[in-house]
């Protein structure tokens, strides 16, 4: 059973055994107590561990072809109504949503009851190893794989004194036994490679509860912001929001921040001409109500630390200013509308809604920065930046649907019981008088917004330390060669004393020359 | 020297690295069919794990005789090596002087990354030739970069541009040199590994003759493919927190599934699993190797898949 006995990618001390092929696993005794003993047995196994390794790896495979709810739920929406047969049968079985699936969850939290298993005994087993002295030299050392052999003047006894100190000095675990006649000196070395191993599962396992900890006390939202606006850090305002169980959203920071120049540049000369090459918002902080404000300037990469929350540029868009008035002549709307980019042009759309207009006025808007018509394409920008702006308006008449009580995107206009009147492109500072004397639409002056997520995870300060203590502990495992040196030495004959030296390495491929050396040098007297 | 001339010689350099590399393919190909430059000295290779009670395996001694009539092998090899070192100095220049013409690391983009991986491949497998015999790998490490430049300078070629915003930070340069270095690393180990797996049965069959002969034994290519990915999977891990680091700081989230940081959990998963198998019985040897080209087919899968064919947050391609 030796062999089938999880190693964690390193072998027993027992020198390693030819390879042979993995016995076939005994059936499980009868008797729920045996059942069990046998289930753990299994569980803990290191071949049972490699085939969850590699559910684990097949396991995540499905999340990155299929589109996932946590990333584009609008996509998955799209994708289920496309593949009317197969696509309600994946939802169900969670394929939109893989790394929150119960399946999923199996695999991983089945691989760390079996990672757990062969920890903790094995920390026992190396606790007790890092208290045994290393167990005396065996009869036959020319069986080694290094071994030498040689004669000193110096006495038996001397050069096993020699050896000891040296050996000890450089931080080997030593033990010396026999007696003037014959003597040896057993020492080993490299006990770091199983701390390290032991560390890395452990804190494998440290970062998984440290990624759990993350998502139920952690949450984040998504704020839209004009320049010249602000956000105050509660519930209402957020555009979209989402928080771990254990989040009380009563609980949150009372900071605000008011955003008062948004900066963007893109790249006009390169062939990869309307990437951008800037984006800087200038805020205006309130850490809490009341409190001295600060200014901040959020970049892509520099995220605003507020308390235990993190303020990250996310995105932007333009919000042009329309101006709705009715048939009278009187204000309806005037606002800095935000319409979202549909491409990396800027192409972007959005809704207006004048519901105290008689009858009430819906429009559709496509916002252009640098306006563009083609047959193809029909109305889009060609360039990110606000180079030629024009907004193509579409007008409806009729109901809006408001008063139902239903609440409404302000992203959509429902059309069921509106009539399309007139479609038309203006510019910043035209004015469309509608058909029909109904009102007129007027394009003011473009601003700009960004959005911003805010989130807390109160899980990844944790989740980096495991990360990093894995890290240290997998290079310890790796690096770190534990092997035995043993020296005998014998008075012979002649008076002279004959000295062997031999190693021995857990690992077959490790290179003894160099603790070989080192030890004939104690042997010898000098100090290598 | 203006931009456009800097732009030239980059273009240049590589294409001259392309061509010197061709030459070290040919090279590498004649040193690799050479008969008999290894091979009967070291048919007992496989028979060489000792027994009795140590039980611990003899330094496996190389005896290198060398038959007169197979010197024109070795040339080839030597002239080979020469001609990758000198590929590997101009491709080093090429990468570089795209880096100056752009004002940035030399990995913005897809092409760009190309460049980086094809001087990390090379670079790898030259820094270890200079520790050991390495002459028969050369076939496959040439020919994984020639064709990652091929496919640079033919699908991939992007104008040098500024960063995207999202890119202006140091940890460009940290997390993506750690991940190409271990392409290379990984392109190496499955090498050898695929290696290995000819060399093995050629050894379980007793039929060790003509090119297979010329390879090292089985038990010293898995050692060799083991010793590349233990350097290379710590840094592979190191790649991954210190991309986790970068997106928590860019995008407001340390791991949030994006299909490259997927592709790069199951890369890891796969060589975890290889360091496993490595050592336990049933699964040392063949079954480790082909973990091994597995976990390397898993990398290609993050390089190209996610890149061209799939919506990332780390489709920065350009093409």
């Amino acid at each position: 059973m030796g062999e089938t006995k999880k190693a964690m990618s390193s072998p027993p001390l027992s020198p390693p055994a030819q390879p042979t092929t993995s016995p076939a696993p005994a059936p499980p005794p009868l008797g729920p107590g045996g059942f069990l003993r046998w289930m753990w047995r299994q569980l803990t196994s290191m071949r049972i561990a490699l085939i969850l390794l590699f559910c684990l790896a097949v396991a995540a495979i499905p999340g990155s072809v299929l589109p996932q709810r946590g990333i584009d739920p609008v996509l998955v929406n799209a994708w289920i109504s496309d593949a009317p047969t197969w696509g309600p049968v994946l939802d169900r079985l969670g394929f939109f949503d893989v790394y929150a699936a119960p399946w999923f969850a199996a695999i991983y939290l089945l691989l760390f009851i079996s990672v757990i298993g062969c920890v903790l005994p094995r920390t026992m087993h190396h606790i007790r190893a890092l208290r045994t002295n290393p167990p005396p030299a065996p009869r036959r050392l020319t069986r080694m794989k290094e071994y030498r052999q040689f004669q000193l003047a110096t006495s038996a006894d001397e050069v096993l004194g020699n050896v000891e100190a040296q050996l000890r000095s450089r931080r080997w675990r030593v033990s010396r036994g026999g007696d003037l006649e014959q003597g040896w000196v057993a020492a080993e070395k490299g006990y770091a490679r199983e701390t390290g191993n032991l560390v890395f599962h452990a804190a494998l396992i440290v970062l998984l509860i440290a990624v759990s900890y993350g998502s139920l006390f952690g949450w984040r939202g998504n704020v839209i912001v004009r320049e010249g606006g602000g956000f105050s850090n509660t519930l209402t305002q957020y555009d979209a929001w989402g928080a771990g169980r254990m989040v009380s959203p009563d609980a949150l920071d009372p900071f605000s921040i008011t955003l008062t120049d948004f900066q963007v540049e893109f790249d006009r000369d390169s062939t990869q001409r309307g990437s951008p090459l800037l984006f800087e918002a200038d805020v205006i902080v309130a850490p809490e109500p009341g409190e001295p404000t600060f200014t901040d300037v959020i970049r892509v990469n520099e995220p605003l630390s507020l308390g235990g929350a993190k303020v990250f540029l996310v995105g932007h868009g333009y919000a042009p200013q329309v101006i709705i008035r009715d048939a009278d002549g009187r204000v309806v709307y005037d606002d800095n509308t935000i319409v979202l980019p549909q491409d990396g042009n800027q192409t972007s759309t959005g809704v207006m809604k004048a519901p105290d207009a008689l009858p009430q006025l819906g429009f559709q808007a496509l916002f252009l920065p640098t306006a563009a018509v083609d047959a193809v394409r029909g109305p889009h920008s060609t360039f990110p930046d606000t180079d030629d702006p024009a907004m193509f308006i579409s007008a409806w008449i009729g109901d809006l649907g408001l008063d139902d009580g239903i609440p409404q995107s302000v992203y959509r206009l429902e059309t069921d019981a509106m009539t399309q009147i007139g479609l038309r492109a203006i510019r910043p500072g035209e004015v469309w008088q509608l058909p029909d004397g109904v009102g007129s639409v007027e394009f003011g002056e473009i601003q700009r917004w960004a959005s911003f997520q805010i989130a807390h995870d109160p899980g990844k300060e944790p989740a980096l330390i495991a990360a990093g203590a894995a890290l240290v502990g997998l290079m310890l495992s790796l690096f770190v060669k534990r092997r035995r040196v043993w020296i005998r030495a014998t008075t012979g004959v002649d008076g002279d004393t004959v000295v062997e030296v031999a190693a021995l390495a857990r690992h077959d491929e490790t290179d003894l020359t160099d603790d070989v050396d080192a030890a004939v040098a104690a042997a010898e007297g000098r100090d290598r | 020297m203006n931009s456009a001339t800097l732009a030239e010689w980059s273009n240049a350099a590589v294409y001259a690295s392309m061509v010197t590399l061709t030459f070290s393919l040919i090279a590498f190909a004649i040193n690799f069919s050479a008969r008999g430059q290894r091979g009967v000295a070291r048919q007992s290779a496989s028979v060489s794990v000792s027994a009795g009670g140590a039980g611990v395996t003899p330094a496996d001694e190389e005896r290198r005789t060398i038959p007169a009539d197979d010197l024109r092998g070795r040339r080839a090899g030597n002239i080979g090596l020469a001609l990758a070192w000198l590929a590997f100095g101009l491709l080093l220049m090429g990468a570089t002087l795209r880096g100056i013409w752009a004002g940035r690391v030399p990995w913005g983009n897809m092409y760009e990354y190309s460049l980086s991986s094809g001087v990390a491949i090379l670079g790898v497998y030259l820094v270890w030739s200079l520790r050991r015999d390495l002459r028969w790998l050369g076939l496959p490490i040439v020919g994984a970069t020639l064709l990652t430049l091929g496919l640079a300078v033919t699908v991939l070629y992007t104008e040098a541009a500024q960063l995207v915003p999202a890119l202006k930070s140091w940890w460009l340069v940290i997390h993506v040199s750690a991940a190409a270095i271990c392409g290379g690393a990984f392109t190496f180990a499955a090498s050898t590994a695929g290696l290995y797996l000819w060399r093995d049965r050629a050894e379980r069959k007793d039929r060790v003759r003509g090119a297979v002969a010329n390879l090292p034994a089985a038990a010293k290519l898995d050692l060799l493919t083991y010793r590349v990915l233990a350097f290379a999977f710590p840094l592979w891990t190191f790649a991954v927190i210190a991309g986790a680091i970068w997106a928590e700081n860019a995008w407001g989230r340390y791991w949030g599934w994006d299909p490259k940081e997927t592709w790069a959990f199951i890369t890891w998963v796969i060589y975890a699993g290889y360091l496993h198998a490595r050592s336990t019985a049933g699964w040392r040897g063949r079954r480790a190797a082909y973990i091994a080209i597995l976990g390397w087919a898993a990398f290609l899968i993050n390089y190209f898949g996610v890149n061209l064919f799939v919506n990332s947050l780390h489709s920065y391609a350009g093409v």
